[in-house]
């Protein structure tokens, strides 16, 4: 029986649980001296008011959406992946061989040639554990937790001894060549006659993210692939009956997430900072988490809390800028969010529930 | 290499695994009793805060070790509200006190000490000081036996020897006490527990909060005794390298204790890569030496090496059937 209606179940669980975290996180603004007010005042004009403030936004939000969706997946097969943050760095390092080994004639070729190395790379990173899980039990969140220090470690390894331009002392790889440069979105808007900011990082990645986004509802929703990782996810004994293999399904769910949180680094390490860097990633494979929990799992959800969160990111950014609250705010923010939609959502669900079977009763 | 290297070698391992031991009883208490506790990090980087905190506003660092223990049991019981009373995934909610404590101590030592979420450097009563134990000096003259008297086993603060207590008290409470085989029976049968008359969610919190406890004290050894003072994101993993520990030492108090002494020992020599070119020839990455607890457990946790096989209820919210 549902407690409560779909509508409720998808709008007002995640509202009431962001409302919570907001106060919360005024309250902490409270605490340090500063007026939350005016603090989302400067965090609004911040991110939203000028082109280039959106441009952060939305370079932030691609980031969030490739991570979120990652999870998002794993989230439909019943699995936690914590690895976002090691197949996006790992997926960075596809990203720079591709660039750096291959003479792009163009950029468009460039972006499918490093999409697909990004994706093999973060895949690959996801492999592991997920066969570990399928084959040998071992709790995939505890290995992806794991694959995230060891990734670390071996980007680390990569960048000092074998990638470092010689002569550089920045663990850091070379620029990557001119055919490989994205076009920003103020590349891509002035032909419609917009003049968007040049100096926001924000590029067609976005577009590649909003796709992205569109093909794992696809997938999700209106394949037989998807169906099946959906119903593996809601019951593990029912999908075994109906035929569908959990290890299958297990490595195939963790490849597309892997691939997903991969593909970030098309749009931090190709789009922005065009070499790779170390601790590139930072922390977004993590944010992710907050994402795909406050979106519910699904793609449209997902894009709309990965845009809150860049916005958030960009308007934390502006507030450590103009007002002594650090940047860690977002960090807080984010941990209240995955706390409130996450681990809580019992406390949020249980009084709305009585609340809604209260309200049949009175209707009948 | 001499004699003298290799016993400085295994002091920096102690220094290095007391956090790690700690941290990894703490996450044997709370896993044994059916709650996973992925929080350890962040409940470690609470108490290392507000330890170097308290200590550096008191000048005591014993009340900087209470309220390090304070904080990590608030975060203890706030996993505890999440994962025992409303049922929620434990795994997210570690995460997400792994976040809150690292933004919420440099939001607050920004606050309090504005020193870009660093606390002031501590000194005298505000740090725990080395105990030289007695005739450390006199006895150092003897061969071998001295050198290890006084480099290695002598010297240390007293949370050290709290650490390394705590091994035969985790072992006799969990395996000797009515109250052990209780919380053990509560990870693996909660609903037998039940039947028993037993309350599982006070045993599961009675867990969580010397959890919380431990990681308090591993939390303050880092900031009060290991370094002089708060750095943000100080703990710097080593909550998961204690849970690779915990895996690897199969949830038991004296593999425990091997397990972080290991990794300990990886620690100090990354630190020493002298060392580990005079023993093996060859030159090793700090940072590929760093990643081999994790690179360990992985495979422990494959089952190629012995087979770890968690508490059966872990993770597994316990709902009493009507």
């Amino acid at each position: 029986m549902d407690m409560m209606p779909k509508w409720a179940e998808v709008t007002l669980v995640p509202l009431i649980s962001l409302v919570l975290a907001a106060i919360l996180s005024a309250l902490v603004i409270l605490a340090i001296g500063e007026d939350p007010v005016e603090a989302v005042n400067l965090m609004v004009t911040g991110a939203l008011g000028s082109t280039y403030g959106w441009g952060y936004t939305l370079y932030y939000a691609t980031n969030f959406l490739f991570t979120g969706l990652a999870v998002s997946v794993a989230f439909h097969a019943g699995l936690f992946n914590i690895g976002g943050e090691g197949q996006a760095m790992l997926g960075g390092l596809g990203v720079a061989l591709a660039c750096l080994l291959i003479p792009w004639p163009h950029w468009t070729l460039a972006l499918l040639g490093a999409a697909g190395a990004a994706a093999l790379f973060g895949a690959a990173w996801a492999a592991i554990p997920a066969f570990l899980q399928a084959k040998r039990g071992s709790h995939i969140v505890i290995t992806t937790i794991m694959f995230n220090f060891i990734g670390a470690a071996v980007l680390n390894y990569v960048l000092v001894n074998l990638m470092r331009p010689p002569g550089s002392m920045d663990p850091a790889t070379a620029r990557f060549p001119e055919a490989t440069h994205l076009p920003t979105l103020h590349d891509i808007l002035l032909p419609l006659g917009i003049n968007f900011s040049k100096s926001a990082p924000a590029n067609v990645t976005f577009l590649i993210a909003l796709l992205a986004c569109v093909l794992v509802w696809f997938l999700l929703w209106r394949t037989w692939l998807g169906y099946e990782i959906r119903s593996y996810g809601k019951s593990e004994p029912g999908a075994k009956y109906a035929g569908i293999s959990p290890v299958a399904i297990t490595m195939i769910a963790m490849l597309i997430s892997g691939a997903l949180a991969g593909l970030m680094a098309i749009n931090n390490v190709m789009g922005e900072a065009e070499r790779l860097v170390l601790n590139a990633v930072e922390g977004a494979g993590f944010i992710g988490i907050a994402v795909a929990l406050m979106g519910r799992s699904h793609p449209f959800g997902v894009l709309l809390a990965a845009i809150l969160f860049g916005f958030l990111y960009q308007g934390g950014a502006e507030l450590a800028l103009w007002t002594s609250i650090p940047r860690e705010l977002i960090v807080v923010i984010q941990a209240l969010v995955i706390l409130f939609t996450g681990a809580l959502d019992n406390m949020v669900r249980m009084p709305l529930e009585r609340l809604f079977l209260m309200l049949r009763r009175g209707r009948a | 290499m001499d004699f003298l290297t290799f016993i400085q070698l295994l002091d920096s391992t102690v220094r290095l695994a007391t956090p790690l031991l700690l941290a990894c009883l703490a996450g044997l208490f709370s896993e044994r009793a059916g709650i996973f506790d992925i929080g350890l990090e962040g409940k470690m980087l609470a108490a290392a805060f507000f330890s170097a905190a308290i200590a550096a506003v008191t000048g005591s660092v014993w009340l900087g070790l209470l309220a390090g223990i304070a904080s990590s049991m608030a975060f203890s019981l706030l996993h505890g509200v999440a994962s025992i009373t409303f049922r929620g995934n434990q795994l997210i909610s570690g995460v997400a006190i792994n976040f809150l404590a690292a933004g919420l101590t440099v939001l607050i030592a920004q606050d309090w000490f504005s020193q870009g979420g660093r606390t002031p450097s501590l000194m005298g009563g505000a740090r725990f000081e080395p105990i030289i134990l007695p005739f450390a000096d006199s006895l150092g003259g003897i061969p071998v036996f001295g050198p290890i008297y006084r480099e290695l086993i002598s010297g240390h603060s007293i949370l050290v020897y709290v650490a390394f207590a705590m091994v035969p008290l985790t072992w006799w409470i969990l395996f000797r006490t009515r109250f052990g085989l209780r919380l053990r029976a509560v990870g693996e049968n909660p609903a037998a527990v039940d039947t028993a008359g037993v309350s599982v969610v006070g045993l599961r919190y009675a867990a969580v909060i010397i959890c919380g406890v431990l990681c308090g004290i591993a939390g303050a050894y880092l900031s009060t005794a290991l370094q002089a003072g708060f750095v943000k994101d100080m703990s710097a993993g080593r909550g998961f390298i204690a849970l690779a520990a915990l895996i690897f030492a199969k949830w038991r108090p004296w593999y425990a204790l091997y397990a972080t002494l290991l990794f300990g020992l990886f620690g100090a020599l990354e630190t020493r890569p002298d060392v580990i070119e005079a023993l093996f020839g060859l030159k090793v990455q700090g940072a590929l030496l760093g990643a081999l607890p994790y690179v360990m457990t992985v495979i422990i946790l494959a089952g190629f090496v012995g087979k770890a096989i968690p508490p059966r209820a872990g993770g597994e919210p316990y709902v009493k059937e009507r």
